[in-house]
C-alpha cells in the first residue's frame, strides 16, 4: 500500500455538489484490469469529446492545473456506486489528497487503500478556498497529515480530524489485511463461541 | 462494556454491532465478524487482491454469489455476449468454483441481482452483519440485519478474513407515520426522505425506518426503501424484525429449520431497538404529505411530487446550488416553472435491486392491464425465480401483449454495464436508483419513479400521475 505523509501542489477546484462515481470512472470502462491504468478513465465523460479530444473548459484541462495533486469539491464527493476505479482513477492520474466538505463514506473508505487522502474540512471553508482557487488558477496548497493540517492557497491553515488507525496504516504505508491476520486466533475463538450461540448462521 | 452500556435501551443497530463486534482498538475502531459475505460479476478485482497476497477465501460456507451486472437479459447465451462482459461472468464461475463459493449461475432459475437473491434465497436474515461490494447491500438492512456496501479492498479484506475494521457510525431515525395514500408506494417514500434530508443527509449514519407506514409495508416494500439509503448518504438502512418478516423467512431455502428456527425467531423478536433507545438524529414524516414523485435533476435528490413543476434554479439557497440546478436542468433538457406532466418520455425501464420484486411487477401489470405501451419499454426481472413466479400468474403475457419487452434477470438498463444502454439524449422512466449524468449510457436522461408511476408513463408516453389510472378501489 502506498504510503502518505505531507504534500505540497496545485490544487484544482472542482465546484460540483454531488460528483458521484459514475461521473468519475463511467461504467463501461470498468471491466478493465487494474493493471491498464485509469489516468484516462478518470472523469472521462466530463474530460473528453465524442471524438476523444479534450474540453478545453474542464478545470483539469487547463494548462494551470496540468499538475494538479490535490482536488478541491463541493460536499458529498464520491457519492454512489462503490466501485474503487473511482479510487484508482484520481490515484493514476496523480492525485494524491481530495479536499471536500462532505463524502461518499465508501468512497472515503476506498481512499485509504490506495494512498488517497481524503480531508473533510467545513463547508464554509472550502467554498473560501475554491473561490480563492479560481481566482489564481494554480495556486499550492499543502496537507500534512502527521499534523492534520491544510494550508489553503490564502496562506491560512486550518486542521482536519481522521481515524487514528487509518491514519497510522497511511503513513506507514502499511495494508489491514496483514494487521487482521495477526489477530487469527482471537477471530477463530470468536467464531466458536458465536456459532454456539447461533448454530444457524 | 461497563454493565452501564448493557442495561441502557439500545437501538436495532447497537444490538446487531455490539454482537459481532470482535475487539474494539482504543482509537475507536471495531473489527467486525461476517455474517454473510454476497459476490458478483464485479467481484474480480478483488479475487485478484487475494490470489497476489496468496490468501484463500476464509469462509466459502457464508460467501455467496450471483453473476448480475454483466448478464445478457435479451437472452441466457452468454456466448453472444461480447467479449469483455463474458470474461466478468466467467470469471466469477472460475472463481467461485475454486473457492468453494455458492453461487447462483446464469441458467440457473436462482440467479438474478444479488440483493434481490440473498432475501429470496433466505440468505440474509435478522440481526447479521451482510457486506457485498456493491453499495445498495443495504437492501438487506430491510430484514432486521446490518448491510451495507463495500470497496474492492475492503472485499478482499472479508474474503480473506471474514472480518472488517469500521468506524462506529451514528445512527438516524426516520419515522413514517400514518397512512400511505393511494398510488404511493415505498418508492415515493424515499424519493420524498431523499428530497427532504439531501443525498448527504445521511452521511456517516445507519438509518434505522420506523412508524407505522413502514410497519404497514410488506418487505417488499421495505427492501425498496432501504435500497436507496446510500442515495441519501446512508451507511446502511433497516427496518426492525416483525412478524412480517418473520413470515417471509419462513421456509426460505436458507432460512434456519426446525429447532434451530424456533431458536432464530426467539433471537429476532429480541432485537428491536429499546423503548427509550436513543438515536444521533430523528426525522418524522407524515405519510398522508407523501404523493406519488418522480425526479428531475441528475441526484436522487432532486424528486418533486408529480403534481408539481420543475423547479427555477433562480431560486435555489446558493449559488453553488443554483449552478448545480442550472447544469442538471441542461443535462436533462428541462425548462424550469414546466409541469412535471407534460414531460414526454422515450423509454420505460421497469427493474433494478430496487424495483424488479414480484410485488413490484403485479403492480405494474395492473396499471398496464388493457393498454398499451406507447414507447419502447421493457420489464426486467429481478431474479429467475421473480420471472417464473409473473409467468406463472401471467403477468408476462400482459407486459407483452402491451408491447413490453419481458427479459431474463440482471442489473440490466440500471446501469447498462450489459449493453442494455439508453441512448444519448433519450428519456427514460426508470425505477432504478440513480439518476447519476451517464448512469444508463452516455447522455442518457434518466427519471425515477415507482413501478406503478413507470407503467403509467409507458401506456401515456409521458409522466402522468398514476392516481387518474386507478380504479376507485
Ligand atoms: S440493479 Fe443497479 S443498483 Fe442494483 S446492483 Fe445492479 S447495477 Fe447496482
Amino acid at each position: 500500500m502506498e504510503k502518505f505523509e505531507r504534500l505540497e501542489a496545485v490544487a484544482a477546484p472542482l465546484a460540483m455538489l454531488n460528483v458521484d462515481t459514475d461521473q468519475i470512472t463511467p461504467a463501461r470502462f470498468l471491466w478493465r484490469p487494474r493493471r491498464d491504468g485509469y489516468a484516462r478513465i478518470l472523469f472521462h465523460d466530463l474530460r473528453f469529446n465524442d471524438d476523444g479530444s479534450e474540453k478545453p473548459e474542464f478545470v483539469l484541462n487547463r494548462p494551470e492545473y496540468r499538475q494538479a495533486r490535490i482536488l478541491v469539491a463541493g460536499r458529498n464527493f464520491g457519492c454512489g456506486s462503490s466501485r474503487e476505479h473511482a479510487v484508482w482513477a484520481l490515484h493514476d492520474y496523480g492525485f494524491r489528497a481530495v479536499i471536500a466538505p462532505s463524502f461518499g463514506d465508501i468512497f472515503f473508505n476506498n481512499s485509504f487503500k490506495h494512498g488517497l487522502l481524503p480531508v473533510v474540512l467545513p463547508e464554509a471553508r472550502v467554498g473560501t478556498i475554491l473561490d480563492a482557487l479560481q481566482r489564481s488558477p494554480g495556486a499550492r496548497m499543502s496537507v500534512d497529515l502527521e499534523a492534520q493540517r491544510v494550508v489553503g492557497p490564502d496562506g491560512v491553515t486550518d486542521t482536519f480530524a481522521i481515524d487514528p488507525f487509518r491514519k497510522r496504516l497511511l503513513l506507514e504505508g502499511l495494508d489491514d489485511v496483514g494487521f487482521t491476520l495477526s489477530c487469527q486466533d482471537e477471530i477463530a475463538a470468536f467464531e466458536r463461541a458465536y456459532e454456539r450461540e447461533f448454530p444457524w448462521i | 462494556m461497563s454493565p452501564n452500556e448493557t442495561s441502557r435501551p439500545r437501538t436495532l443497530f447497537e444490538k446487531i454491532w455490539f454482537r459481532h463486534a470482535i475487539r474494539t482498538r482504543e482509537d475507536g475502531a471495531t473489527l467486525l465478524s461476517i455474517d454473510r459475505h454476497l459476490i458478483h460479476d464485479g467481484s474480480r478485482a478483488a479475487f485478484q487482491f487475494l490470489a497476489e497476497r496468496g490468501l484463500p477465501l476464509r469462509r466459502p460456507d457464508r460467501t455467496f454469489g450471483t453473476p448480475d451486472h454483466y448478464v445478457p437479459t435479451a437472452s441466457r447465451d452468454l456466448s453472444r455476449a461480447e467479449p469483455h462482459r463474458r470474461e466478468m461472468v466467467e470469471d466469477l464461475q472460475k472463481n467461485a468454483r475454486a473457492a468453494g463459493v455458492t453461487l447462483f449461475d446464469l441458467g440457473d432459475a436462482r440467479q438474478g441481482i444479488v440483493h434481490v437473491v440473498g432475501p429470496e434465497q433466505g440468505i440474509s436474515q435478522p440481526g447479521m452483519v451482510i457486506v457485498c461490494g456493491d453499495s445498495h447491500t443495504a437492501t438487506h438492512g430491510a430484514l432486521g440485519a446490518l448491510a451495507f456496501g463495500i470497496g474492492a479492498s475492503e472485499v478482499s479484506h472479508v474474503m480473506a478474513t471474514q472480518t472488517l475494521w469500521q468506524a462506529k457510525p451514528k445512527t438516524m431515525r426516520i419515522s413514517i407515520e400514518g397512512r400511505l395514500g393511494k398510488g404511493v408506494t415505498a418508492k415515493d417514500v424515499i424519493l420524498a426522505i431523499i428530497a427532504k434530508i439531501g443525498a448527504a443527509g445521511g452521511t456517516g449514519h445507519v438509518i434505522e425506518y420506523a412508524g407505522s407506514a413502514i410497519r404497514s409495508l410488506g418487505i417488499e416494500g421495505r427492501l425498496t426503501i432501504c435500497n436507496m439509503s446510500i442515495e441519501a448518504g446512508a451507511r446502511a438502512g433497516m427496518v426492525a424484525p416483525d412478524d412480517t418478516t418473520i413470515e417471509y423467512l419462513a421456509g426460505r431455502p436458507y432460512a434456519p429449520k426446525g429447532a434451530n428456527w424456533d431458536k432464530a425467531v426467539a433471537y429476532w423478536r429480541s432485537l428491536p431497538s429499546d423503548e427509550g433507545a436513543v438515536f444521533d438524529r430523528e426525522v418524522v414524516l407524515d405519510a398522508a404529505e407523501i404523493a406519488p414523485m418522480v425526479t428531475w435533476g441528475t441526484s436522487p435528490e432532486d424528486a418533486a411530487p408529480i403534481t408539481g413543476r420543475v423547479p427555477d434554479p433562480a431560486a435555489a439557497p446558493s449559488a453553488e446550488r443554483r449552478e448545480g440546478m442550472e447544469r442538471a436542468l441542461a443535462y436533462m433538457g428541462l425548462t424550469p416553472g414546466m409541469p412535471l406532466s407534460e414531460v414526454a418520455v422515450d423509454r420505460v425501464f421497469i427493474g433494478s435491486c430496487t424495483n424488479s420484486r414480484i410485488a413490484d411487477l403485479r403492480a405494474a401489470a395492473k396499471i398496464v392491464a388493457g393498454r398499451r405501451a406507447v414507447v419502447p419499454a421493457m420489464v426486467v426481472p429481478g431474479s429467475g425465480l421473480v420471472k417464473a413466479q409473473a409467468e406463472a400468474e401471467g403477468l408476462d403475457r400482459i407486459f407483452r401483449d402491451a408491447g413490453f419487452e419481458w427479459r431474463d434477470a440482471g442489473c440490466s438498463m440500471c446501469v447498462g454495464m450489459n449493453g442494455d444502454l439508453v441512448a444519448a439524449g433519450e428519456r427514460c422512466a426508470s425505477t432504478s436508483n440513480r439518476n447519476f449524468v451517464g448512469r444508463q449510457g452516455k447522455g442518457a436522461r434518466t427519471h425515477l419513479l415507482s413501478p406503478i408511476m413507470a407503467a403509467a408513463a409507458a401506456v401515456t408516453g409521458r409522466f402522468t400521475d398514476v392516481r387518474r389510472l386507478m380504479g376507485d378501489a
